[in-house]
């Protein structure tokens, strides 16, 4: 059980990108050039950044493109946001959110560039 | 373990900030050509100064590699009369805007970019930019031009307006800066323009500014400057909780601020919009059938597709029409110039009766974006290249939504339920807000054929500059205005910095880490004056309500103002941001007393005088705060064909643009 601290409420939106320490390295390229400082670097070397400021992310997903790491960084949409991005399978009738539990399977098509 | 809370969650201390802290140290710099604003404008006026041969040092508060406006994608390059495909001239194209725009436009501004817009896509290119479909993805496509391999927008017949592969602009820019020795100084929010002599020999000579990580202060000397400082948001809504706001929202306005309290001369401040602030649906990723998804079927719960229609309300028969323009019509202009729809070059849309139709149960609820219903070729190009280039797309909703699966091969994207007044306009992700939520309009500072204000020292570009604009313009605008503030700084002495300025300007922006009184955070304030200007400069406007408008933002300087404060660099970058605010909302508010007519041309309307552009206030109306007060005067919607400059927009740009003396290397 980890100790229970007395914290101001956590910002609403809370997230905004979420880091998998997995495949993040802690090079802080992200924090280099996140627009608003949302990012700051971790006091621990190599470790993931801190989402100090989600309140102020523009949701541009620079981050997520300037980062070499693919997978380090997802971003993620508020939930006032994502409950409205609705899509119906006209084959099947089927509803999918952004955020389901039981997503679909990824549609693995590359944007053109 | 990513956020704040789950980092002291886990047992850690609360961390010290990250970055040397260095309140009140100074920094002195000196440049030939000082960029206020690293965005699109200021990239290309940077890289333009430096191929003239000036020293140039951009300043920027964000990050300029991903900095901006523009700075997180692009994919409609507007206004490129003079590629080889196009069939509107650039003369032809400026006089459409100036008259769509009722006459409310910055004539020089609208016809460098029709000179200019496609030579800056080229100089793009030639940094690494993709602009045609050399792999022929979509060969064969009618918006393909089969020999250059460039892809068009909108009207496919006329060929202005193109499509391009812009998700990676601003990182191509920034490479180029660096190649070409740009200096760029990033974190660095400019706060004031240093001046130097009093009325109309005033110049301007440098600028001040504070580091947003660090909280230095910097004393810049330049012998030019330009404004490229985008438009201000954060004005009327403010609220960091519901988050998605279109415009970048560092973007506040410390160009207008700066300019103004310098005595630059402002045109359209009085101008504002709808907006539903933070309020809004992610762009691009709900159903919708607006500029970046333009021409998508929409189809109601039943599958029943909503018709399009020309300018005339007639239905179109095909997919095809959507792109080709009616019987008799000239050209049609594309979304995202922010110039109203004319009967002229209005493009194709979805049947705007829409919200009576839903009502009499005609179509039903919800709505959906069908892209199954198009052409393979044009289905990939809106959510292939368009959603995958866009700015804010290729992340937030390409690979976001592809990841959770959606296929637009076949899958329909549900359009949110609104109040049905709102399917007026098939940009349905911008969501309803309330009649005095407002988002800022074409304001900005006047200009003459040099892209120069009233002060000698400071010339503007893109969106700092008044009237209709967009990335292409501020990218061509740019490319101009470092030419000639590159000429401009040539045989100008260096000037010295006036040490009472730089003395008050520290005084300003670090007093919030001394509040007086009760200290207020940032975020309480800048609420604070959102609800003053939605209360006294919302949709509709009188003289009183604005006269108390003004009292009050005065009120706020003198009290609360005094009590913002600040726990870091950070914090300081956002307290100086509110101060800057309240000199915006009083040009805003002084604008829009000035103006003593509505406009439907500026979404303008006066309670006390209704009457809607009547002919003695078809007038820029510029406005500048003078020694004693804000001083207004009239200027006439032809400013620039009228001596000292000559009748024509040719010879003007031959006169000025700088390009016959062969100044401009590639
Ligand atoms: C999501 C989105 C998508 C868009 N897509 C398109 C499109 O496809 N086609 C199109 O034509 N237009 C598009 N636009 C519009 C286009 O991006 C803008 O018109 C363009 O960026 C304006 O350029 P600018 O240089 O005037 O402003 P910006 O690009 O916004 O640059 C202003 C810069 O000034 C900096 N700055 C501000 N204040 C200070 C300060 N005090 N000190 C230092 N620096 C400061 C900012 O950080 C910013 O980098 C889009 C806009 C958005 C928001």
């Amino acid at each position: 059980m980890s100790e229970t601290y007395m914290l101001p409420n956590p910002p609403g939106p809370n997230r905004a990108v979420d880091f998998d320490p997995a495949i993040c390295n802690g090079c802080n390229s992200c924090a280099g050039i996140c627009r608003s400082d949302v990012l700051m670097p971790n006091p621990e070397k190599g470790k993931t950044p801190i989402v100090l400021y989600p309140d102020e992310c523009w949701y541009c997903g620079t981050c997520v493109l300037e980062c070499r790491r693919p997978g380090a960084i997802t971003l993620v949409h508020p939930l006032n946001q994502s409950v409205s991005v609705v899509w119906k399978r006209k084959a099947t009738g089927e509803y999918f959110r952004l955020g389901m539990k039981r997503p679909p399977t990824p549609n693995a098509r590359p944007p053109s560039s | 373990m990513s956020t704040w809370h789950e980092y002291l969650q886990g047992g850690k201390p609360v961390p010290t900030w990250p970055y040397p802290i260095r309140y009140g140290e100074e920094r002195e710099l000196e440049t030939d050509v000082l960029v206020f604003g690293g965005g699109i404008a200021g990239s290309h006026a940077a890289i333009s100064a430096r191929k003239a041969g000036a020293r140039v040092l951009v300043v920027e508060k964000e990050a300029t590699k991903w900095s901006g406006n523009g700075g997180a994608g692009v994919d409609h390059w507007l206004s490129a009369c003079t590629n080889p495909c196009s069939r509107v001239s650039p003369e032809e194209y400026t006089q459409r805007v100036l008259e769509d725009c009722g006459g409310y436009d910055c004539g020089p501004l609208r016809y460098v970019v029709a000179r200019e817009s496609w030579d800056a896509l080229l100089d793009c290119e030639g940094m690494g930019l993709r602009i045609r479909d050399e792999a022929g993805e979509f060969t064969g496509a009618e918006f393909r031009d089969e020999e250059t391999g460039l892809l068009f927008a909108y009207d496919y017949v006329n060929r202005c307006e193109l499509r391009v592969w812009g998700h990676n602009m601003k990182p191509v820019l920034h490479a180029e800066m660096r190649r070409l020795g740009v200096e760029v100084l990033d974190r660095v929010m400019i706060t004031s323009l240093l001046t130097e002599g009093e009325g109309e020999s005033r110049r301007v000579t440098g600028a001040t500014g504070l580091g947003t990580r660090t909280g230095e202060f910097y004393i810049i000397r330049a012998k030019a400057t330009i404004l490229a400082t985008g438009l201000p948001g954060r004005m009327w809504n403010f609220s960091t909780e519901y988050r998605s706001t279109f415009r970048d929202p560092n973007c506040t306005g410390e160009g207008v601020s700066a300019a103004w309290r310098a005595g630059a001369e402002f045109s359209r401040l009085e101008e504002s919009y709808p907006d539903s602030g933070t309020m809004a649906y992610i762009s691009y990723a709900v159903g919708n059938a607006h500029n970046t998804w333009h021409g998508c079927p929409i189809v109601d719960a039943n599958g029943k597709e909503v018709p399009w229609v020309d300018r005339d309300g007639r239905e179109l028969g095909s997919l095809e029409e959507r792109f080709t323009p009616a019987e008799g019509q000239r050209f049609m202009l594309g979304d995202g110039l922010r110039v109203p729809p004319s009967y002229e070059n209005q493009t194709k849309k979805l049947a705007p009766d829409l919200p009576e139709r839903i009502l009499s149960g005609e179509f039903v609820l919800p709505l959906y974006a069908d892209l199954s219903r198009m052409p393979e070729r044009e289905r990939r190009a809106i959510f292939g290249l368009m959603v995958g280039n866009e700015g804010r797309t290729r992340v937030p909703v390409y690979e976001t939504l592809t990841k959770a699966g959606f296929d637009p091969d076949q899958d329909m994207l549900q359009v949110p339920i609104m109040d049905p007044s709102s399917y007026g306009h098939s940009n349905f992700w911008s969501g309803v807000g309330a009649p005095q939520w407002r988002m800022w309009g074409g304001g900005g500072v006047v200009v003459d054929w040099d892209l120069r204000t009233n002060l000698p020292g400071l010339y503007a570009a893109g969106g700092a500059i008044f009237g209709a604009g967009a990335h292409s313009s501020a990218a061509a605008s740019g490319r101009y205005a470092g030419r000639r503030a590159a000429e401009g700084a040539r045989g100008v002495s260096l000037p010295g910095a006036d040490r009472a300025q730089t003395d008050r300007e520290k005084a300003r922006v670090y007093a919030p880490l001394k509040p007086e009184g009760r200290p207020m955070g940032w975020k309480d304030f800048n609420a604070g004056i959102g609800r003053l200007m939605q209360s006294y400069c919302g949709q509709y406007k009188s003289a009183g309500g604005l006269r108390e408008g003004l009292r009050m933002l005065g009120e706020l300087r003198e009290s609360e103002a005094a009590s913002l404060s600040a726990a870091n660099p950070h914090e300081l970058m956002r307290a100086v941001e509110c101060l800057g605010m309240l000199d915006v909302g009083e040009a805003v508010m002084t604008a829009s007393l000035e103006r003593r007519a509505s406009s439907d041309y500026l979404n303008f309307q006066r309670i006390d005088f209704p009457r809607m552009d009547p002919p003695e206030w078809r007038n820029l109306r510029p406005i500048k705060l003078g020694p004693s007060g804000p001083e207004s005067r009239d200027l006439p919607f032809d400013y620039f064909l009228r001596p000292p400059y000559a009748p024509s927009l040719k010879e003007n740009y031959a006169a000025h643009s700088g390009l016959e003396r062969g100044e401009v290397r590639r």
